[in-house]
């Protein structure tokens, strides 16, 4: 999950524009995160709470069921696992540190 | 057809401005510009222009307008002076990295406190790294001369970055001076229609502006701009060539007066050149050979040309009506220090701040301190590096 060597000063837009509508997808921040959302598949019921208000649009959805995060993007801000409701808390935010594929920054 | 008129610095730039007829003017009134946008006003008022005229609650607001102007397409223009342009600063550098062809025109004023509203060109050398382009014009004319070709630069493929264009408040903004005007269809032909580059209102080429640049991607942007910056160098002398061959007043990036055969040069912005150039006169009918030199760009610094007219003197003063508190000399002694240091054997260069809040140059003045640097060449002790002219103890 690293970022690809970003263009030199001869080549990079000039203004900083964005000339590309939607290329935020290709600049990964998975590596920005302290604690990872871990879901309990069992526990969720697909209310999509979560999905409305990501800031990274980082929830994976299919078909109206939640299936998990892109970890490419997420940066671990635990807004999902706030949102959820009380009734089902179906989102952990767990360490970064206790997994073994944690992402380098 | 071109008029010869009685103009004052600041209706100068207001009829270029009117000539021009950007899409967007968005200001906010301050000593001594303030003539500047009250004429540009009358303009509109009288159906003369079509621009948008924005009056903005301050000068932040007001070089904002611009900004988002500019990015959605518009030709902008803007004025202010000290206070003003010192409240625009931040927007300043926002403009120059999103690489906004905005002109704005300045009459240099001090800055408080102590309240002043006079000449000084410590408002400009405030902003001297923004990454705009630095204009300092000697005379109303110029002025008007600079403000078309401003647009010319700031909107160059090569370059697009706002431009400054500055002319000592009062001595020249309020000062009535007899000048040429060109035809309003021939600086329509100089000028030429504005092709905005990325407008946000081509909905049909969708582009962000402003975005976030981390570490990963701050520094090319903020280099590019550097080579922006330099490429400007070139377009400055070609505008200022093609002006000339339109209109006949020909400009570059340096205004030589009697250097080559000179021994100790004078080099000063703006309308205390002038100056300079008499003193120059009255010191060479003593035999005392001097030049004057006037850079009338200050960004990019033309350092090469610098190196070109000056290296063969023998010592130098730099006249700078701002100052650099507890700096080792003010802005323009130690960027021209700075570019003959290197030479085989440079010459001696000094520094002398004159001029704060709007005080008299005299002649006098000038001649004293070439003849400083006559005594320091004689004796062999050098003069103070760095001092003020004209103050009280």
């Amino acid at each position: 999950m690293v970022n690809p060597e970003p263009l030199g000063w001869r080549r990079i837009p000039e203004g900083a524009l964005i000339l590309e509508p939607g290329n935020a997808v290709q600049y990964l921040t998975g590596g920005w995160r302290t604690f990872r959302p871990v879901l309990d598949r069992e526990r969720c019921t697909d209310c999509l709470i979560c999905w409305i208000f990501c800031p990274d649009s980082a929830i994976q959805v299919k078909g109206g069921r939640l299936l998990g995060f892109d970890l490419e993007h997420c940066k671990g801000c635990g807004i999902c696992a706030a949102v959820c409701p009380p009734s089902a808390r179906a989102i952990a935010m767990v360490e970064e540190s206790a997994f073994q594929d944690r992402a380098e920054p | 057809m071109t008029q010869t008129v009685a103009l004052t610095g600041n209706t100068a730039v207001a009829l270029a401005m009117q000539q021009i007829e950007p899409d967007v003017v968005a200001a906010y009134p301050i000593t001594p510009s303030t003539e500047i946008m009250q004429s540009f006003a009358t303009y509109i008022a009288n159906g003369e222009v079509d621009s948008e005229l924005v009056l903005a609650e301050s000068e932040h607001s007001a070089l904002s307008a611009c900004v988002g102007a500019a990015a959605a397409g518009g030709r902008v223009m803007t004025a202010t002076s000290s206070q003003g342009l010192a409240l625009m600063w931040e927007v300043l550098y926002i403009a120059a990295g999103l690489r906004l062809p905005i002109v704005i025109s300045v009459a240099n004023r001090a800055l408080s406190a102590p309240l002043n509203i006079h000449g000084d060109h410590s408002d400009m050398m405030g902003a001297r790294d923004s990454g705009c382009i630095q204009l300092y014009a000697e005379t109303a004319q110029e002025a008007y001369d600079n403000t078309l070709q401003a647009v010319r630069i700031a909107e160059h493929p090569e370059v697009r970055l706002p431009v400054l264009s500055g002319m000592d408040g009062f001595i020249i903004s309020h000062s009535i001076e007899r000048m040429v005007v060109e035809d309003r269809e021939a600086v329509r032909g100089f000028v030429g229609p504005y092709v905005p580059h990325h407008p946000l209102l081509d909905l049909a080429h969708p582009v962000s502006y402003g975005p976030l640049a981390l570490p990963d991607t701050y520094m090319e942007h903020r280099r590019q701009l550097v080579e922006a910056m330099r490429r400007a160098e070139r377009v400055i002398e070609a505008v200022g060539t093609e002006f000339g061959a339109r209109f006949g007043r020909t400009y570059g990036l340096t205004e030589a007066y009697r250097l080559e055969d000179a021994e100790f040069g004078l080099i000063a912005l703006s309308s205390a050149a002038g100056t300079c150039r008499v003193a120059a006169d009255e010191l060479r009918a003593r035999g005392m050979r001097v030049g004057v030199l006037r850079p009338r760009v200050l960004r990019p610094f033309p350092h090469a040309r610098l190196r070109d007219a000056l290296g063969h003197l023998r010592a130098i003063a730099v006249l700078d009506r701002a100052d650099s508190p507890g700096g080792f000399g003010a802005p323009v002694f130690t960027e021209v220090r700075s570019a003959l240091y290197g030479l085989p054997s440079p010459p001696l260069v000094i520094g002398r701040v004159f001029g704060l809040g709007g005080r008299d140059l005299l002649v006098e003045h000038v001649t004293e301190v070439a003849e400083a640097l006559e005594k320091a060449l004689e004796t062999g002790e050098p003069p103070e590096p760095v001092d003020y002219l004209a103050v009280r103890e």
